[in-house]
């Protein structure tokens, strides 16, 4: 996909161009949160609460415990 | 001439006269001066000799007074990327409970602050319902009381300061809610603290009635006697219950309970910095590229031909 391609799709319309702003900025902030999430807490395996949650053998529960 | 002889006369008599009065006035405030400086070299001399003599038995700025210091340990939430270990949180919360609730209270902590940390929902609301908080009075005013729930704070072991300190000789249990962010060395300190106490004070020196030697205490005297010996409480998950270890574990759950926000703090920071320099490494680049055709013009001067 050349340069000239990407802008006849994205960029040449403007409520195309915002769009593909607000939608990528949606994606890149999930994307990004989960992705360091899963480096933050592989990194600290062992210590964690849900690692102690399940060496305890805390049952599942229902209710929301965040 | 005559005249004008005696008026030369009388004038330069006075004008002798004049400059004798002159001369004596400044040899007066020159010798007035003299003493003066003389005064204070001497007043100054006499100071610096009295200060010096007693700094030589002060007892400023030694480790006696401002507590020994504490080594620095290594903590499992040491690094910029580390978390706290949640199972010593755990075991930290039973010593806090087993241990310091009797006289320390934790009044900033809610006990739902708990839950997803180091109990699970159903385990604090058990651990909650076994205190009893004031209730709305009933229909005929009589005060009531109910069961905790989950955002009741953790109730402290005293009423009030004065309840406090009647029942300790007089001295304040500090709350314990802020504790590692309110003492110099933080967890360190409090490890030291909590297993510094020495069998004996050392020879020579005094303490008050009823007080304990700490080195790490400033001042050496504290009110809190040793209270960590091995096999105290009985951990769950079978850990060996060693003074240390105890004292390791409420530390951490001390400064979890000054820091609840640490995890997610350095999580956040992590995600930060990550953005924040590719942003910067970006505006880099765009000014790079915006001044290039700037900064690589060249000018250049063609003079005019001159006429012939």
């Amino acid at each position: 996909m050349s340069f000239a391609s990407v802008y006849k799709v994205l960029f040449k319309r403007n409520s195309i161009f915002v769009g593909t702003v607000f939608v990528g900025a949606f994606l890149f902030q999930t994307t990004f949160d989960s992705a360091i999430t899963k480096w933050y807490e592989n990194h600290n395996k062992g210590k964690l609460w849900k690692d102690v949650k399940a060496r305890i053998g805390a049952p599942e529960e229902a209710e929301d415990d965040e | 001439m005559f005249s004008k002889s005696i008026f030369n006369r009388v004038a330069s008599k006075a004008a002798a006269r004049t400059m004798a009065t002159a001369a004596g006035t400044s040899a007066k405030a020159a010798s007035s001066s003299k003493f003066l400086i003389t005064g204070a070299a001497l007043a100054g001399v006499t100071a610096s000799g009295l200060l010096y003599a007693d700094s030589l038995t002060a007892n400023a700025m030694t480790a006696a007074e401002h507590g020994l210091h504490s080594p620095e340990f290594d903590w499992p939430q040491n690094g910029p990327f580390e978390t706290f270990d949640h199972a010593s949180i755990r075991r930290g919360y039973q010593v806090y409970r087993e241990v310091c609730a009797a006289c320390h209270s934790l009044d900033r902590v809610a006990w739902r602050t708990l839950v997803g940390v180091s109990h699970t929902n159903s385990e604090v609301k058990a651990m909650a319902e076994e205190f009893e908080y004031d209730d709305e009075p009933d229909d005929d005013g009589n005060p009531k009381k109910r069961p905790g729930k989950l955002a009741d704070n953790i109730p402290g072991p005293y009423p009030n300061e004065q309840a406090a300190r009647a029942a300790n000789q007089g001295a304040l249990p500090p709350d314990l809610s802020l504790i590692v962010k309110a003492r110099h060395g933080g967890s360190d300190y409090i490890f030291s603290l909590l297993t510094g106490y020495p069998e004996e004070p050392p020879e020579g020196v005094v303490l008050p009635v009823g007080a304990n030697y700490n080195p790490y205490f400033p001042g050496g005297s504290i009110a809190m006697g040793r209270v960590l010996f091995d096999d105290l409480v009985e951990y769950e998950d079978g850990t060996p219950a060693t003074t240390s270890q105890m004292a390791k574990d409420v530390t951490q759950f001390l400064n979890w309970a000054s820091e609840p926000e640490h995890d997610e703090r350095k999580r956040q920071g992590l995600k930060a910095i990550i953005i924040l320099s590719s942003l910067y490494l970006l505006s880099v680049w765009v000014k790079k590229f915006k001044w290039a055709g700037i900064k690589t013009r060249k000018f250049t001067f063609t003079p005019p031909k001159p006429r012939k």
